[in-house]
């Protein structure tokens, strides 16, 4: 308890740097369920995708550990796009082979769930047993073991103290991670609240058969909000992979499950409400951490989500991809 | 004929609602198509904008059979519904309501001229138009369905029970603001229980009855015929 108290700053800044990337995982679940009342437990695996398209990029390029700032960060750039097209294409494929068939039969939301949990797996195998057996011999950095091994990603940025303020040190990858986080989701806020596609967006998730006597496309709007959350996720892959520095097939189930719950805490369908609870669990972690043996943080994550959950059902800021403004 | 339903029939799983009905609108027109609760009339409306698909028949709009057209193509046709009990967006703005009714418009001039053109027709819109439309009272949010629906600027304009839960004397200023909007040139399909009101702006008009039209004429035969004044009107 001292530790924590002693070192308060510390830990609240290595918990927000954690949770951003929470939060922008969790954006994919609140902008899925926003519009369609599904929760897409297979955006954990688009995650995934993600980390592992720029491990690909990053070995095929022969990426090399810390590289120069004038290499680092095209670098990263290229990892951005490279990551935002796998996870937003990944994203998008499940939609469409997936998600798609069963609402043109009008399946039950159980049916969609089960699918869900499905293509979740499958993708986890995928990267974890068949492509290593496929084509383990032409990538062997990344694909040359099966299953769960983790797998290290070169780290584009050292960490370097940017700012000390008493003994709390905010570093360069705190401020990475951070600024990148914020300025995506100050990016998908604008795009939903401010133009006309967003207003789309709003309208199905408000009420789908009003915006379709609009002339909204709903099944457009909804192609777009798996690729934007994607993105997000994508995103999230980068700053992962330079925050933490490796990956493996079956990363996306704790990463998932902790963005899945920072949606649920801030109120899922409500953009706002993800970044809220991303933050929040993050903190909360890393504060557990310190208090208690670190193998219980992910028991305190969901300590903390079943408590909100009981006073306030619906998340912290409530549920409303729809009223995201007014 | 602008717009024509020939033996339109829709289901509901298996039960019929509507039998094949028959009915068109002349460009230029109102036409009301009235109705006791139940008989349709929303099922009718639905099947116009595809919201519901027919089990039967055709609906042919600007001389193109629309029956099998997606409900998004069907407004950029020309075809804009204010849907039965308003149904805006109340977690958007007022204007943000009135922009998803140009949502498939790129027009910008035109838009901007159209809005101008519903602000001039409801100027309590106006005042409101940065406020969040659920707040808006009854009247006026019928005031911005029938706004947002016009913001398409639809070839016909199709109201579903625009008098709906009003008060008598904004149901005569709800009417009088449809006539004005069939003067500037609009043609428009109302469905009504407000028999009195729809009849007498009406062109012309349609009774439906359990899923079937069971009578047309012009909008003042049907005021006057008894059978109407007895059922619609509730004079014996
Ligand atoms: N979603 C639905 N599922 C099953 N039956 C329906 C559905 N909607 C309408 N119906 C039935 O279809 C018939 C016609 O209903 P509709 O809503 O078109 O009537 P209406 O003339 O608009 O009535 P009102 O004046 O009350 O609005 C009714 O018998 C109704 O029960
Ligand atoms: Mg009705």
């Amino acid at each position: 308890m001292n530790t924590l108290i002693d070192h308060i700053g510390q830990y609240t800044v290595d918990g927000v740097s954690k949770g951003a990337i929470y939060a922008l995982v969790a954006l994919g679940y609140t902008l899925v369920y926003g519009v369609l009342r599904l929760i897409n437990f297979a955006h954990s695996e688009v995650f995934m995708v993600g980390t592992f398209a720029i491990l690909v990029t990053y070995t095929v390029l022969d990426v090399q550990q810390y590289p120069a700032l004038v290499v680092a960060i095209p670098t990263a750039l290229l990892g951005l796009v490279v990551a935002g097209l796998a996870s937003g294409g990944i994203a998008l494929a499940v939609e469409r082979a997936a998600y798609l068939p069963l609402r043109r039969k009008n399946a039950p939301p159980l049916i969609f769930l089960i699918t869900a949990i499905g293509v979740s797996m499958i993708l986890v195998e995928v990267f974890g047993l068949l492509l290593p057996r496929r084509i383990g011999h032409l990538l062997p950095e990344v694909f040359g073991r099966e299953r769960a091994a983790s797998l290290s990603v070169p780290y584009l940025f050292e960490r370097r103290p940017v700012l000390t303020i008493g003994d709390t040190t905010i570093d360069t990858i705190h401020v990475i991670v951070v600024v990148a986080a914020v300025v995506m989701m100050i990016g998908l806020d604008l795009f939903i609240n401010r133009t006309r596609y967003g207003r789309g967006v709003r309208a199905v998730a408000q009420d789908p058969q009003t915006a379709a006597l609009m002339g909204v496309n709903q099944d457009r709007v909804i192609m777009l909000i798996f690729v934007l959350g994607g993105v997000m996720a994508g995103a999230a892959a980068l700053l992962w992979t330079i925050r933490i520095g490796n990956t493996q097939s079956a990363i996306g189930f704790v990463v998932g499950l902790k963005a899945f719950t920072a949606a649920v805490l801030g109120g899922i369908g409500n953009l706002r409400g993800a970044l809220l609870g991303g933050i929040l669990l993050g903190v909360v972690e890393v504060y557990a951490a310190a208090i208690t043996a670190s193998i219980w943080e992910d028991v305190f994550a969901f300590v903390i989500l079943v408590i909100v959950l009981m006073f306030r059902p619906t998340g912290l800021l409530g549920e409303s991809l729809g009223r995201a403004r007014a | 004929m602008l717009l024509e339903l020939q033996d339109v029939k829709v289901a509901y799983g298996r039960i019929e609602a509507l039998h094949g009905i028959s009915l068109h609108v002349n460009e230029g027109e109102i036409v009301a198509l009235i109705g006791a609760n139940g008989a349709g009339k929303t099922t009718t409306m639905r099947a116009i904008s595809g919201l519901r698909p027919l089990s039967g028949g055709k609906i042919i709009f600007n001389g193109e059979d629309i029956s099998r057209l997606r409900a998004d193509l069907r407004v950029v046709r020309g075809l804009c519904q204010a849907p039965e009990g308003r149904q805006i967006f109340p977690g958007m703005t007022v204007l943000e309501n009135l922009d998803m009714g140009a949502y498939t418009r790129r027009d910008k001039a035109g838009i901007a001229a159209d809005l101008a053109r519903v602000y001039d027709l409801f100027p309590r819109l106006k005042e409101r138009a940065k406020q969040a439309a659920g707040t808006l009272s009854g009247g006026e949010q019928q005031m911005l369905a029938i706004g947002r629906a016009l913001m398409a600027r639809p070839k016909v304009l199709l109201l579903d029970e625009p008098s709906m839960g009003l008060a008598p004397m904004l149901i005569r200023q709800i009417f009088e603001i449809i006539t004005e909007i069939s003067q500037q040139g609009t043609t428009i399909l109302v469905v009504e229980q407000n028999a009195q009101q729809a009849l007498s702006r009406a062109h012309r008009a349609y009774v439906l009855e359990t899923g079937r039209i069971v009578k047309e004429g012009t909008g003042n035969d049907l005021l006057h015929d008894p059978a109407v004044r007895e059922a619609y009107l509730g004079v014996a």
